[in-house]
């Protein structure tokens, strides 16, 4: 897929809370098409210790008005500054980036997200809805505060929630939550993004139940395509680039 | 030119810009045997810079000459082959395979690389080992033969100077420089490696004042490199001596960057009555 470095202008900027932001950007004219689990890489301005580019999941993609959503977990002081962005701002990003999810063979779905991991399963999730499939949520965070988008999610499909706190939704990891602890688990296919830890559970469970199993990994990158060779990732067939490779990676392929 | 280790093969930058408006492109660091480089994490963002520790992740010159080669071969620009080794005796069968190869004019020798457990950087941190290297290659190597230089020594100029007597055609500097970063809250390495090789702008001052040093001791021409980041950078680098430049990190942060250079170096001397970019090259008034 072609590559392309754009000015976008920032439309709104959505704060969910005092970690999460929602960035709206506008293509200046017709937006490329982008597929679901790929990334940006956002050029931060103006900041006196950020040199790289921050890697960005695509959010969500509105192809009629040329516009994509960015979710923006404020960590270090890249994140941050992108958080701080306002409207009619310019935000410059190399796009798009990675490979993506596929469409699943059989029609049962999970999405499972921990945290920002749950940016591109919105994607993911409107794909698969637009394909005739009826996807299910599995998200999961520290505390209520951490669950973030659940109305976009809900109009996708099925939403069930885990907190580590037992705010809202079941109490416990998403591993705890009974979507997966049944015997005879009723999923075909499962998507994953979020903390490492939590996609290695999810995988295995994912293995020992004989359950086709994608995730999406987070690694620290430089260039986003190819070229620094920073991202890897250890899989069967060695290092690969998370970037190039990835970020979607068959679960059983990785070295997990 | 576009730095080794910053700009894959040229292929992964086709999408932004075309490649033929550059004067030449240094591929990966290539070995004699396949290296599956060090574990991750091995990039660290430091301020106006960043760590990598990649540790020379390639394939192999063989997989290089039968796979890559036939790909990039008639790319117009001159593709050129970092070449990095253990031993002497890698060196040299790189560079063998390499000379056979038409459509490269020349090889970048590594004797600089801050990332491998033996060889690389030892090669280039005295004057005897980095003799030894260049001679044994020059024998094999019929071709332009650079020598990338590491700035990880007490006096660049001595080793450039040695090079050069040893049968380089040009000297390339600078390599990274050694440095390492620690996360105070985890209180552990941010690099797998502990130590990895710094770039960026954070170099730039060092590797300009080596860039000078080093025009000062040797005839040859020097490729000059080190946090360029736009063509202000890419002139200083000339003014102090450099005959060309690569650019290496802001590859990363802007690949349209290179491009954006060659035109910048054309519109400089244009508005400053220079006919022609070569008339940079060591013009520095002091």
């Amino acid at each position: 897929m072609k590559k392309y470095i754009d000015d976008f202008k920032v439309i709104q900027n959505e704060r969910l809370n005092d970690e999460y932001v929602i960035l709206t950007l506008k293509h200046p004219g017709k937006m490329p098409e982008m597929m679901p689990g790929q990334f940006v890489e956002v050029r931060v301005d103006n900041g006196p210790n950020t040199f790289l580019r921050r890697p960005i999941s695509i959010h969500d993609v509105d192809v009629e008005a040329n516009t994509m959503k960015l979710l923006v977990q404020e960590i270090g002081e890249g994140t941050r500054l992108m958080g701080k962005l306002n409207e009619g701002d310019i935000c410059n990003l190399v796009y798009p980036l990675g490979n993506w999810f596929s469409l699943p063979e059989k029609p049962r779905v999970l999405l499972v997200g921990g945290g920002c991991g749950i940016a591109p399963l919105l994607y993911m999730g409107r794909h698969l809805k637009a394909n005739g499939f009826k996807p299910q949520f599995l998200l999961g965070a520290r505390s209520e505060d951490g669950l973030i988008a659940l109305d976009a999610f809900r109009e996708l499909g099925e939403v069930h929630t885990t907190t580590e706190d037992g705010s809202v939704g079941t109490k416990g990891y998403v591993i705890h939550h009974p979507v997966m602890r049944t015997q005879t688990p009723e999923i075909d296919q499962i998507y994953t993004c979020g903390p490492e830890a939590m996609m290695k559970v999810v995988a295995k469970y994912a293995k020992n139940n004989n359950i086709k199993c994608e995730v999406s990994l987070e690694n620290h990158m430089a260039c986003g395509f190819g070229a620094c060779l920073c991202c890897i990732a250890d899989t069967l067939d060695g290092h690969k680039c998370t970037c190039t490779d990835g970020p979607v990676f068959d679960s059983t392929y990785l070295k997990w | 030119m576009t730095a080794s280790g910053t700009f894959g093969y040229g292929e992964e930058f086709m999408d932004f810009f075309d490649i033929s408006c550059l004067g030449g492109v240094l591929v990966k660091g290539t070995t004699l045997e396949h290296r599956e480089g060090n574990a991750y994490p091995r990039m660290a963002e430091t301020p106006q810079g960043m760590l990598n520790a990649v540790g020379l992740q390639n394939k192999g010159v063989h997989y290089f000459a039968e796979h890559i080669y036939p790909r990039i071969k008639d790319y117009d620009t001159h593709m050129l082959v970092n070449v990095s080794g253990s031993t002497i005796e890698d060196y040299i069968k790189t560079a063998e395979v390499v000379n056979e190869l038409d459509n490269i004019p020349g090889i970048e020798l590594n004797i600089s690389c801050p990332n491998v457990k033996e060889g690389g950087m030892a090669f280039g941190t005295s004057c005897p080992s980095a003799v030894s290297v260049v001679e044994a290659v020059r024998q094999v190597y019929k071709k332009h033969l650079m020598v990338k230089l590491s700035p990880n020594v007490t006096n660049i100029a001595e080793i450039a100077a040695a090079v050069e007597g040893a049968g380089a055609d040009s000297i390339s500097l600078i390599n990274t420089l050694l440095g390492m970063a620690i996360d105070a809250k985890t209180r552990r390495p941010l690099l797998s490696t502990i130590t990895g090789g710094l770039s960026g702008p954070a170099v730039k001052p060092v590797a300009l004042r080596m860039v000078w040093q080093v025009a000062q001791a040797v005839k040859v021409p020097i490729v000059g490199m080190g946090g360029i980041m736009n063509t202000t950078d890419a002139i200083e680098f000339m003014l102090a001596g450099a005959s060309a430049i690569q650019v290496g990190t802001a590859n990363f942060i802007d690949p349209c960057v290179t491009e954006k250079i060659v035109k910048g170096l054309e519109a400089y001397c244009i508005e400053n009555g220079f006919d022609k970019v070569s008339d940079l090259v060591g013009a520095m008034e002091v």
